[in-house]
C-alpha cells in the first residue's frame, strides 16, 4: 500500500485573492497620505530621539564619549545593571515557565486569579512598585526593625534593586508562554506520559522544547526591561553613586549635573541594548515564524 | 484537590468536558507491565476487563460513563462505536490510565491496573491529531519511549537503532526517518504515532479516532493496513470510532455505546443484523422508522398490515425499523406509501430518497424507473425489525 496524499504543507492560494486585494486597495493619495503620515510619526517619535541619543553622544567627538564609559561611577552602574539583569531575568524565567506550565497544562482553583496577578506587575506604576518594598523592607517599614537588628540591608542597596526589577519584569516570560502552551494543548505531553516518560522528562524533552522559542523571546523582552527599569528601581536605590546607582539612573544624574556626553553616552549604551534585543527578536521572528505562531506545522 | 489538565483539543465529548486527570504519582517507577524480549514483535496479548467504570466531569451534566463493564479478549480488536459525548473517548483514556475513573476498576489480564500510574501500564496511545514530538526526526519520535525507560532497562543505542529500523519498515517509512513531522502528510504522520506506540512493546494498544483527520481515501487504505499490522502483531487493540463503516470492517467485535451505557457487544454481522435496541440499528446503518402496532401476529402500520410478526416480538404500540436495501419499490398489499423527494444517478446505480408516509426521515432506496420529486410510491418490505416503542 502506498501513501495515496499528496502532502499539502501550504494552502493553495485562494483565487479570490487578487480581486479581494482591489477591492481593499484605497485610492492613490489617500495611499501616499497614510504612509506620509505614518512615516512621520515614527521619524518624529522613534527615530529622531534615538538618533539625539547618539547624535549628543558624539557632539564632541569619540574621545569624551569613551571617556564617559572609562569614569569609575559609570562602570558601577553598567556593573550593577549586568548584575540586576543576570539576577533577575533567569529568577523569572524560571517563575514564568512554573506559572505558564501550571495555568496552561491544569485547572484548578484560583486559576484566574493568578493570571490576574500575573499581569499586575504591568498594571500598577513602578513607582508604586518600588514604594511598596520600602513600606515593606524600609526602616520605618513593616520588616524594617526586624532586618535592621540582623543586619540585613535591602532598602537603599542591591537585594532592593533586584527585588523591584523582579517585580517589573515578572509578567513578560509568562505572558509570552501562556497563550502559546495553552494553544499547544496537552496532547503531546500525553502522549510522551503514555510512553512511559516521568513528567520532569515530560517537561524537558517535551514541553521546554515545544515553547522554546517563545521562551527565548520572553527573556529577551525581561532583559531589555530589567536593565532600563528606572521608576521602581529609582525608588528603592537611593542612588549612592558606585554603590546603588543603575544605568538609568545614573544617566540621569549625569543629566541633572549638566554633563551631557556621558549622560548621553550611557544612554547610548542602554539604546544599543535595545536595537540588539529588537534586532535579536526579527531574527528570530523571520527564523522561527511558525514556531513562534504556535502553528509549527504539526 | 488533584491537578488537572484543561483540554485543549476539540474532542467530541459531552458538554462538561474539560478537566482530565493528570497522574503524577510514582513517576520513577514508570516502566511497561510487560518485560519482554526485544526480539519479538507479535506479542502475547493481554485479555482487558473493564468493571462497571463510573465517570463524571463534574457540573450539572450527566456522567461520562454510567457504569460500564467491558472485557476484551486477548489478541482482539475491539472498536468502541458512538455518537459524540457517548463516552467512548473516556472509556479509552481510562484504559490508558489518562483519565481516572470515579469508580469501578481496570484489569490487564489479572493484574488491577486501576490505580498503576499511565506511564507503568504498558499501553500505547495513538491520538487523532498525531500528538508527534515536532522538534524531533521521526527516528527520535519512534525512539522515544525507549529512551524513556529507566536506566537499567533502557536499551543499548545499537538496539534502539535496530529496532525503529525495524518498526519503520512495518509501517513502511523505511526512508523517512530523518524527516521532522512537519514534513509528513497526514497519513504518515498516523503510521509514525502508531511506529511510537508499538516501540515500548505495549501490551494494550488503543486507538483514540485514529484515521478521524484524514481524508477519505487515506482513511481507507490505512483501515486496511492497520488490519494488517494487527494480524502481524497479534497485539490486543482497542478504538475509538464514530465511523460504524470503519467499525464493521476492522473490528472483531464492535462495542456500540451511547450516552455513558453500552447498548450492545458483538461481532460486526451481530449488531448489523440483530440490534439489540432501537438506537444500535439506527447507528449502525441508515434507518427509516414508522410508528407501528403489532397484533394478531401481524406488523401494522395505519391500520394497514406490512409484514407478519415474528415470534417473539412485542405486542402492541411499537416501533418498526426498516433499512432502505430491503425496500423495494412494489405494489398490492403489504406496501408502504411514500413521496419522492429526490432522484438522481450514482456511481452505483439510480436512487431515489423517499420519504415514508409517518416517517421522520426519508431514506434512499434503489430504484430503476426515473422519477420526479412529488411522485407517489409504494415500497415493498423484504425484512423489518420492531422495537417497544419508547
Amino acid at each position: 500500500m502506498s501513501e495515496t496524499t499528496v502532502p499539502s504543507i501550504r494552502p493553495p492560494a485562494r483565487p479570490a485573492a487578487a480581486s479581494a486585494h482591489a477591492a481593499l486597495t484605497e485610492p492613490r493619495p489617500v495611499r501616499i497620505a497614510l504612509t506620509v503620515l505614518a512615516v512621520a510619526f515614527l521619524g518624529l517619535f522613534l527615530l529622531l530621539p534615538l538618533a539625539v541619543v547618539f547624535v549628543e553622544a558624539l557632539s564632541k567627538g569619540l574621545g569624551p564619549y569613551f571617556a564617559s564609559f572609562a569614569e569609575p561611577d559609570a562602570l558601577a552602574a553598567v556593573r550593577l545593571t549586568l548584575l540586576v539583569a543576570v539576577i533577575a531575568v533567569p529568577l523569572n524565567v524560571v517563575f514564568g515557565l512554573c506559572a505558564s506550565w501550571a495555568i496552561a497544562k491544569f485547572d484548578f482553583r484560583g486559576r484566574n486569579l493568578l493570571i490576574t496577578l500575573i499581569d499586575l506587575p504591568f498594571s500598577v506604576s513602578p513607582v508604586v512598585a518600588g514604594l511598596i518594598y520600602v513600606l515593606i523592607f524600609g526602616a520605618q517599614g513593616l520588616l524594617g526593625p526586624f532586618l535592621q537588628r540582623h543586619g540585613i540591608e535591602i532598602i537603599f542597596a542591591v537585594p532592593g534593586i533586584v527585588l523591584a526589577t523582579v517585580f517589573v519584569t515578572f509578567p513578560f516570560v509568562a505572558r509570552e508562554l501562556i497563550p502559546l502552551m495553552q494553544d499547544q494543548g496537552t496532547t503531546d505531553e500525553e502522549a510522551a506520559l503514555t510512553l512511559g516518560a516521568s513528567p520532569w522528562r515530560v517537561f524537558r524533552t517535551v514541553t521546554l522544547p515545544n515553547v522554546r522559542w517563545a521562551l527565548l523571546y520572553g527573556v529577551l523582552l525581561c532583559n531589555a526591561r530589567a536593565m532600563g527599569e528606572f521608576g521602581a528601581v529609582s525608588v528603592v536605590s537611593g542612588r549612592i553613586r558606585g554603590l546603588t546607582n543603575t544605568m538609568p539612573l545614573h544617566v540621569e544624574i549625569l543629566y541633572n549635573e549638566y554633563n551631557y556626553v556621558a549622560a548621553f553616552g550611557i544612554a547610548s549604551l542602554l539604546a544599543l541594548l535595545a536595537l540588539v534585543t529588537l534586532a535579536g527578536k526579527s531574527f528570530l521572528e523571520w527564523r522561527h515564524a511558525d514556531a513562534l505562531a504556535g502553528r509549527g506545522a504539526h | 484537590m488533584p491537578m488537572r489538565w484543561p483540554d485543549a483539543e476539540p474532542i467530541e465529548m459531552t458538554a462538561g468536558f474539560a478537566p482530565t486527570a493528570l497522574s503524577l504519582r510514582r513517576e520513577a517507577s514508570a516502566r511497561p507491565v510487560e518485560a519482554s524480549s526485544a526480539e519479538r514483535l507479535r506479542q502475547a496479548g493481554t485479555s482487558v476487563r473493564v468493571d462497571r467504570i463510573v465517570k463524571s466531569y463534574g457540573g450539572a451534566g450527566p456522567a461520562a460513563l454510567e457504569g460500564v463493564s467491558l472485557a476484551i479478549e486477548p489478541g482482539e480488536l475491539l472498536a468502541l462505536l458512538g455518537p459524540s459525548g457517548s463516552g467512548k473517548t473516556t472509556l479509552l483514556r481510562v484504559i490508558a490510565g489518562l483519565e481516572i475513573p470515579d469508580g469501578g476498576r481496570v484489569f490487564f489480564g489479572s493484574q488491577d491496573t486501576t490505580d498503576i500510574p499511565v506511564q507503568s501500564r504498558g499501553v500505547g496511545f495513538v491520538f487523532q491529531h498525531y500528538a508527534l514530538f515536532r522538534h524531533l526526526t521521526v527516528f527520535e519520535n519512534i525512539a522515544y519511549g525507549l529512551r524513556s525507560r529507566p536506566r537499567a532497562q533502557r536499551p543499548r543505542e545499537d538496539e534502539i537503532r535496530r529496532r525503529v529500523e525495524r518498526l519503520l519498515e512495518l509501517v513502511q517509512l523505511p526512508d523517512l526517518a530523518k524527516r521532522f513531522p512537519g514534513q509528513l502528510s497526514g497519513g504518515q504522520r498516523q503510521r509514525v504515532a502508531l511506529a511510537r506506540a508499538l516501540a515500548v512493546e505495549p501490551s494494550v494498544l488503543l486507538l483514540d479516532e485514529p484515521f478521524g483527520a484524514l481524508d477519505a481515501q487515506v482513511r481507507k487504505d490505512l483501515r486496511r493496513w492497520l488490519r494488517e499490522i494487527h494480524r502481524e502483531t497479534g497485539q490486543t487493540t482497542i478504538f475509538v470510532t464514530h465511523d460504524q463503516d470503519e467499525a464493521l470492517e476492522l473490528a472483531d467485535r464492535i462495542a456500540i455505546l451511547n450516552k455513558g451505557r453500552i447498548e450492545q457487544v458483538g461481532a460486526p454481522h451481530e449488531v448489523q443484523d440483530h440490534p439489540a435496541s432501537r438506537f444500535v440499528m439506527s447507528f449502525v446503518g441508515e434507518t427509516a422508522r414508522l410508528s407501528a402496532e403489532v397484533a394478531g401476529g401481524e406488523v401494522r402500520v395505519a391500520g394497514r398490515t406490512v409484514i407478519a410478526a415474528e415470534p417473539g416480538w412485542p405486542q402492541g404500540p411499537v416501533d418498526l425499523c426498516l433499512r432502505p436495501w430491503d425496500l423495494t419499490v412494489g405494489q398490492g398489499a403489504g406496501t408502504l406509501p411514500g413521496t419522492v423527494r429526490e432522484w438522481r444517478r450514482t456511481g452505483r446505480g439510480t436512487v431515489a430518497e423517499i420519504l415514508l408516509d409517518g416517517a421522520e426521515a426519508p431514506v434512499e432506496v434503489k430504484v430503476t424507473d426515473v422519477y420526479e420529486p412529488g411522485d407517489r410510491v409504494a415500497l415493498a418490505v423484504g425484512a423489518a425489525r420492531v422495537f417497544p416503542r419508547g
